[in-house]
């Protein structure tokens, strides 16, 4: 048996001291649900892994349709439409699917919180594995349409992995606030699709940020994907940055993940009463 | 006190009860239109979902030293869960202060995150996981884990192809060889077959016996804390009432079953059970070759006529070791409205040591009705290493 021996303090409204040491203990915890998320997503769908082929791929078809070819949106120069249009739905396929797994983590997983002691943020967030196992294999299809356009990466295209985490921390941001405020309220969990349809359309999935009027450019990057899907798009395809625009995305990022992991670090110790 | 492994002062939960008149969730629907409602008409706003507040622990004080085995008992809402689940830090208490010198494993539920669609394999590693061990230490007890629970060949299968049986012993199996220095466990082994629940008991013995691990041991299962447990917490409405040795706490656990009876007595028909040792009631201990005196007290609200009073005598394994009926002994009864009373006396209980739990049975009328009084329980001393009986018998040793 170890001789150092730990003490532990349990008090009423005591925030522990060692929080995020415990997130660390715990990370095989984290590990396990998230090789059991990947897992299970595999082994009950049929389609698995081809799934996260075909949606972005056919979403990319119709968004080139619509808004190249019928509402006829100048292509930005030296790259194809789709190319451009896949680029985007990257980072948001991400961003979204992380968003809608990490919302609804905890409520799909009452039977751990009400029986189990754990830093709860680690179900938030190794739920959002899975959705980067399906970025990657989309990634896998981006590549393959590069070398199909003949297109070559810029040598920015090493910075990508920066704008991978940023996409992780702002999906995990919105995330932790959600899922926090549906254990509260179960039927927020209604509004989670609507936040992510709507954000598709105030996000530049579809079209070039430069569509956007110079004058409003700045507001528009008050929506974090919008700095991130510049960043992919330059680190991919070499598009023009806006980096004032980027800065921007960043610090809206950044006030997100503080404000969710501070509500969720506030509310985490209820979640067994409430849930 | 330096050898106090948890300490608990003035430990308190309260739960906000709402009268909600829709669903057990708030729902974010809900508090919109409260808002909105309390901003047309300020006056309502008073009078929205009224709050109840429900104290399910209140001022809790108790220390428990490294090695105890402590068993909780308390009838439902007593306390015990919400105890458990705040030790395990899954809730967090409204007042007070716990401290936890080593480190906790408790096992709230068996099973708890085994899904369905995993094999067993993984589901043992899962749930390891979960429960708070390595993946080394899981890879380490691996086999033993597997044997013990007696499902080698169907370590590929998914679980949702197990029996129920089945599952329930590799989900034991994990949690039995967690190896905490504090074990917290609630009311697990109501589950799987009865030579299983035995054998985990055996195992958790072992395990806090040979390491001096403290358990903490929610229980209703009066056998098992009886193999289990050496000191008992007895909780009634969120109150500690007892805290102290075995014996006296179930008699203690007892005597607050018989205060709740007694104010339930006149409304129907009642029966009381008690036990007396030479005229003295309620013994805590006898030596094995001592005899007993039931007293069953009907208190009858109609006329059954013929009617039948047993005694059934189990011991800690469950097992009836003796069952008295009146009609066996050639002696008939009838209850009537009224009181009756029948007193029956055993010069000689001839048990093994142990502890027993005693309890009456009546059947009334050719209806059978059937009224159980609440077990007594009586520790029985003597020399009898083995067997259920201590035969009263006069050795003679003779040599030529």
């Amino acid at each position: 048996m170890s001789e150092k021996r730990e003490e532990l303090v349990i008090e009423a409204g005591a925030s522990d001291a060692n929080y995020w040491k415990d997130l660390w203990r715990y990370r095989e915890l984290f590990y396990i649900l998230s090789w059991r998320d990947v897992k299970i997503r595999y082994k009950q769908t049929v389609v698995g892994a081809a799934w996260s082929v075909v949606r972005p791929l056919l979403t990319t078809v119709i968004f080139t349709l619509v808004f190249s070819r019928i509402a006829k949106l100048p292509s930005p120069e030296g790259v194809p439409y789709a190319l451009m249009v896949y680029a985007g739905m990257l980072p948001w396929q991400f961003f979204s699917n992380a968003l809608t797994e990490s919302s609804n983590s905890l409520i799909g997983n009452t039977n751990l919180i009400s029986k189990v002691y754990f830093p709860r943020m680690i179900i938030p967030t190794s739920s959002v594995i899975t959705s980067l196992l399906d970025f990657a294999i989309s990634f896998g299809l981006m590549l393959l349409m590069m070398v199909y356009y003949g297109v070559a990466p810029p040598i920015q295209v090493l910075l990508l992995p920066l704008f991978i985490l940023l996409t992780f921390l702002a999906a995990i941001g919105a995330g932790l606030y959600i899922t926090a405020l549906n254990v509260k309220y179960r039927d927020f969990r209604y509004i989670i699709p609507f936040i992510v349809q709507f954000g598709l359309y105030i996000t530049p999935v579809g079209f070039a940020t430069s569509s956007i009027g110079e004058k409003w450019r700045l507001a528009y990057s008050l929506n974090p994907m919008v700095g991130i899907i510049d960043g992919f798009r330059w680190c991919l395809l070499d598009q023009p940055l806006n980096v004032q625009g980027l800065l921007c995305s960043i610090a809206v990022t950044l006030f997100l993940l503080w404000l969710g992991v501070r509500y969720f670090r506030s509310t985490e110790k209820s979640f067994a009463d409430n849930i | 006190m330096s050898d106090a492994i948890i300490t608990v002062e003035g430990l308190s939960k309260r739960f906000m009860l709402t009268h909600q008149t829709h669903g057990r969730y708030t729902a974010l629907r809900d508090v919109i239109t409260e808002k909105a409602r309390s901003l047309v008409k300020p006056s309502a706003s008073g009078q929205t979902a009224p709050l109840e507040e429900f104290w399910a622990l209140r001022d809790v004080d108790f220390s428990i030293r490294r090695g105890d085995r402590v068993g909780i008992i308390g009838r439902n809402g007593a306390g015990k869960s919400t105890l458990l689940k705040i030790l395990s830090r899954i809730t967090e208490p409204t007042r007070g202060r716990i401290t936890i010198r080593g480190r906790v494993a408790s096992l709230l539920e068996v099973g708890t995150g085994f899904h369905p669609e995993l094999t067993g394999r993984e589901n043992v590693y899962l749930n390891g996981a979960i429960l708070g061990m390595s993946r080394r230490e899981i890879a380490s007890k691996f086999d033993e884990i597997v044997a013990f629970a007696e499902v080698e060949r169907f370590l590929d299968t998914p679980v949702k192809r197990f029996s129920s049986g089945m599952y329930v012993r590799l989900a034991f199996a994990v949690a039995a060889h967690l190896e905490p220095e504090i074990l917290i466990v609630d009311e697990v082994l109501a589950v799987g077959d009865l030579q299983f629940q035995r054998k985990c008991l055996g195992k958790m013995e072992e395990v806090s016996q040979r390491d001096g691990r403290t358990v903490l041991f929610v229980s209703h299962n009066m056998i098992a804390i009886q193999q289990l447990c050496n000191d008992l917490i007895v909780m009634h409405k969120g109150l500690m009432v007892y805290h102290g040795s075995r014996a006296k706490g179930m008699i203690e656990y007892e005597r607050l079953n018989r205060d709740i009876m007694a104010n339930h007595a006149d409304t129907e028909t009642s029966v009381r059970f008690s036990i007396l040792k030479s005229g003295q009631p309620d013994p805590d201990s006898i030596s094995g070759n001592e005899g007993l005196c039931f007293n069953v007290e009907i208190q009858a609200h109609r006329d059954y006529g013929r009617s039948w009073v047993n005694i059934v005598v189990d011991n800690g394994d469950g097992m009836t070791v003796s069952h008295l009926r009146n009609d066996w002994y050639g002696v008939p009864l009838t209850v009537e409205r009224g009181r009756t009373t029948v007193a029956i006396d055993v010069p000689d209980m001839s048990l093994a040591p142990g502890i027993y739990t005693i309890w009456a049975r009546v059947a009334l009328s050719e209806e059978i009705i059937v009224i159980d009084s609440e077990p007594r329980y009586v520790e029985v001393t003597g020399n009898h290493l083995y067997g259920y009986t201590a035969l009263g018998a006069t050795w003679t040793v003779t040599k030529e």
